[in-house]
């Protein structure tokens, strides 16, 4: 019995022992976390690695807080807090539990990018290790921009273990560019020169550029030879990005035209509330996202899907209810159709503008449409990508239903002799009605395309309404091909003389390009022939 | 931007004379300070331009020659949210190059995903994040009377707050609104600002006010990471040669808003 207590005693006193340790050693850093509420910026960038350098296993978690805007102090300085997982309550940094007495004039830690760059730096030191991918990407990248000799063992150790292909190039390269800074063998420094030169990307130019000044002579020449060849291949590379960027402004111009070629090209209405039709699909988006965020959040990523035919359908009964008003009476009186288009587009304009608000709505890019990719030298976006594609579907959906349908059968038959299709049994009036449906929901799909690269406002479709006319002109009058390559030759050539030419000067050019273009051919690239046209 | 190291410079601004004027102050201004002209790059686009990939990849590679580099930003209006949205996509943080733009604010901020702009600047004279009694009130007014409380305040609300309380009080001393005697009196007014000093109206009409520079921070407001105090507004350039010897001054005799000193004369710079 007795030495039972004993043992319980001795054992009490281990635990008890053991919970100090551990609280003091809590305590030791309690004012480094203190520091960090204190001073300016340069202060709190010290206080950071001062922080990082006790090696605390809390470090990580206290940091991750500090960069997520979590930490409180006040503004004379002292106790720093934890923002409380309720709302408006505060708990110790270091225990986790309910903070008492906190001070009244609590504010924000504030950050700027230098405190933001020491922390991610302090990060990476402490996640480079970690079990997740990701967070070792992240770490390994960072030391790669930040590049601290003082990481080079860190480095060392976390290479040794390292499985995962792409995380290790990242911290090999970083490990090459602290020994370009450090007193490492010229060997060691040459391998690392031509680890670095082999990634091959902009990047490396600025590591090899910025490695330049201080690098030893009998290196330089190495050095050289390399930022000369990475300046070849990405000149090669740029003609390639400059294609894919005229692919993608052409795209644009493409999903903004279509609608328009069905209008004005095959109806020959000269629509000027075209560009309305966009600016309302991308309202269209905008709703539907809203609604999606508030009945189903989970949904929020794929509320597009929804959105392109609810803004098919939308725009296009508008365009349905355009047609019967006010165009059906002024069929061949191009002015006074000019007039009335114009006059709905400002109605529409300022119905919005009372609706929603003068300002920009905010459409989020969904995960899958953000962020980028490299293939070889080029930057691919993924927004742009998407709707590469996306205008590409529509243009195939749009011909198939022209060439294949009944419906595009009985169109094309009421565009190219009214009266014999009449006389054939065509309605012709609900076929009119329809197809400016048609061209009107198309409008309202390429609208929830730009919403995803441009702002949704009130004025987003005058932006457009000029390119619009542009790409259908110069393509041919009537033509669904003319506007395809007419959008993607005027993209490419746009992209090709933006960079020498500027983008203003760019931009002339290829208007007065398309002023010459029609004199010397007036029907545009592809133009219709036969005696409905001779008209 | 001492504090940031920044030793390249991107003058980015939409082709109007707003930004031409401001580039060309600003760039005789980075010379002055030493930086050389090959590590300032001018570049303009048109209004409601919207296809930003050339320009970001331009700013990105111009980036890329082992300098910190930032981008200075005088677009206007509409054309800033696909910018902005571009060098998001194109994983440009403002860490790697910072931002400062003169021409966006909360208001231009409520349009867009704030997420990827975090750390990005503006230069204002007035944030909604100030930390003021009168600040909070008026946001409180604000938010009543557009019964929206999600509406924010911005630079230009506080502009028209001072110079309607300047004008109240020159009215006052004058005893009339009839205009040139506001004229005078308005001269020397004090008024509180927003920001928790006085504005003075100066003999040029400029009037003073604190220059802040603030970080966008997630919730689309911004974190003021800088504050001078209260400056008076220089109406003619010192850094062009062309305007160095212009001032305003509206008092009598000069009654002017460009009398050139050298020539002793109001009307600009002469021939």
């Amino acid at each position: 019995m007795y030495r039972a207590i004993q043992t319980f005693l001795v054992a009490l006193c281990l635990l008890v022992s053991c919970l100090a340790t551990g609280l003091r050693a809590q305590e030791d850093i309690r004012p480094l976390v203190d520091a960090l509420g204190a001073g300016g910026f340069p202060q709190k960038i010290e206080a950071v690695k001062a922080l990082a350098a006790s090696g605390d296993p809390k470090v990580a978690e206290i940091l991750q807080n500090l960069s997520d805007g979590k930490l409180y102090a006040p503004k004379t300085g002292g106790p720093v807090y934890l923002e409380g997982p309720t709302d408006g309550g505060y708990v110790d940094v270091l225990t986790g539990a309910s903070a008492a007495d906190v001070p009244g004039n609590l504010a924000k830690i504030r950050l700027n990018n230098g405190l933001r760059g020491a922390i991610g730096a302090a990060l990476s030191q402490l996640t480079l290790l970690s079990p997740d991918r990701a967070a070792r990407l992240t770490a390994s990248q960072d030391l790669l921009k930040d590049a601290n000799p003082d990481n080079l063992d860190l480095l060392n150790s976390a290479l040794a273990q390292e499985k995962d292909a792409e995380v290790k190039a990242t911290m090999e390269a970083a490990r090459a560019v602290i020994l370009l800074k450090t007193d490492a063998s010229a060997e060691d420094k040459k391998a690392a020169i031509d680890m670095i030169a082999a990634r091959g990307n902009r990047d490396a130019l600025t590591i090899l550029t910025a490695a330049m000044e201080n690098a030893p002579e009998d290196l330089k020449p190495a050095i050289e030879q390399n930022i000369a060849s990475i300046k070849t291949s990405l000149a090669a590379w740029d003609v390639a990005q400059n294609v894919w960027y005229g692919l993608s402004l052409g795209s644009v111009l493409l999903l903004a035209a279509i609608g328009l070629a069905i209008t004005f090209g095959v109806m020959g209405i000269i629509n000027m509330a075209h560009g309305e039709m966009v600016m309302l699909g991308a309202y269209t988006t905008y709703v539907v996202q809203q609604t999606v965020a508030a009945v189903a959040p989970g949904m929020a990523d794929y509320s597009l899907a929804f959105a392109v035919p609810a803004a098919f359908l939308f725009t296009g009964l508008v365009g349905v209810g355009i047609e019967r008003s006010v165009i059906r009476w002024l069929y061949g009186r191009p002015l006074e159709t000019l007039l009335a288009t114009w006059g709905i587009s400002l109605i529409l304009q300022q119905a919005i503008r009372t609706i929603f608000g003068p300002t920009n709505r905010q459409v989020d890019n969904p995960s899958w449409m953000s962020g980028v990719f490299e293939v070889g030298g080029l930057a691919i976006t993924y927004n742009r990508m998407w709707i590469i594609v996306f205008s590409l579907g529509v243009f195939v959906a749009l011909l198939l239903l022209l060439k294949r349908s009944k419906f595009g059968l009985q169109m094309r038959a009421v565009t190219q002799n009214r009266r014999m299709a009449s006389s054939m049994g065509i309605r012709t009036p609900w076929v009119d009605a329809l197809t400016f449906g048609l061209g009107s929901g198309i409008a309202g799909m390429a609208g929830v395309a730009l919403s995803q690269i441009d702002n949704v406002s009130p004025n987003l479709g005058q932006n457009y309404i000029i390119d619009s006319f542009m790409v259908v002109v110069f393509g041919g009058v009537g033509n669904l091909w003319g506007t395809l390559v007419g959008a993607l030759t005027l993209g490419i050539a746009n992209k090709f003389l933006e960079p020498y030419a500027g983008a203003v000067l760019g931009k002339i050019l290829i208007l007065i390009f398309i002023i010459l273009f029609i004199q010397r051919r007036p029907r545009g690239l592809f133009a219709l022939k036969g005696r409905a046209v001779e008209q | 931007m001492e504090t940031e190291g920044v030793e390249r410079f991107v003058l980015e601004g939409t082709d109007y004379v707003y930004p031409r004027t401001t580039n060309k102050i600003l760039e005789a201004y980075l010379i002055a300070k030493g930086i050389p002209k090959e590590d300032i790059l001018i570049n303009y686009t048109p209004f409601g331009f919207s296809d930003w990939q050339t320009e970001v990849a331009k700013i990105k590679e111009f980036g890329s020659a082992g300098k910190k580099t930032a981008v200075v930003s005088t677009i206007n209006g509409d054309a800033n949210v696909p910018f902005y949205k571009e060098l998001g996509n194109k994983g440009i943080k403002a860490t790697d190059i910072p931002v400062v733009a003169f021409s966006v604010g909360e208001e231009e901020l409520a349009g867009l995903d704030t997420k990827p702009l975090v750390g990005h600047l503006a230069a204002w004279n007035y944030f909604q994040s100030v930390d003021a009694p009168a600040n909070a009130e008026f946001i409180k007014q604000w938010h009543a009377f557009t019964k929206n409380d999600k509406r924010v305040t911005n630079d230009p609300m506080e502009a028209a707050y001072i110079g309607f309380s300047a004008w109240v009080k020159a009215v006052e001393a004058a005893g009339t609104t009839d205009t040139d005697a506001v004229l005078d009196t308005i001269i020397g007014t004090s008024v509180p600002n927003l920001s928790g000093g006085y504005s003075t109206v100066m003999p040029n009409h400029h009037i003073t006010k604190p220059v802040l520079i603030g970080e966008i921070q997630e919730d689309g407001q911004f974190e003021i990471v800088q504050q001078t105090p209260q400056v008076v507004g220089d109406e003619w350039s010192d850094f062009l040669p062309d305007s160095k010897d212009l001032i305003s001054d509206w008092r009598k005799p000069m009654s002017c808003g460009n009398f050139n000193v050298a020539t002793g004369k109001c009307g600009g710079k002469g021939s």
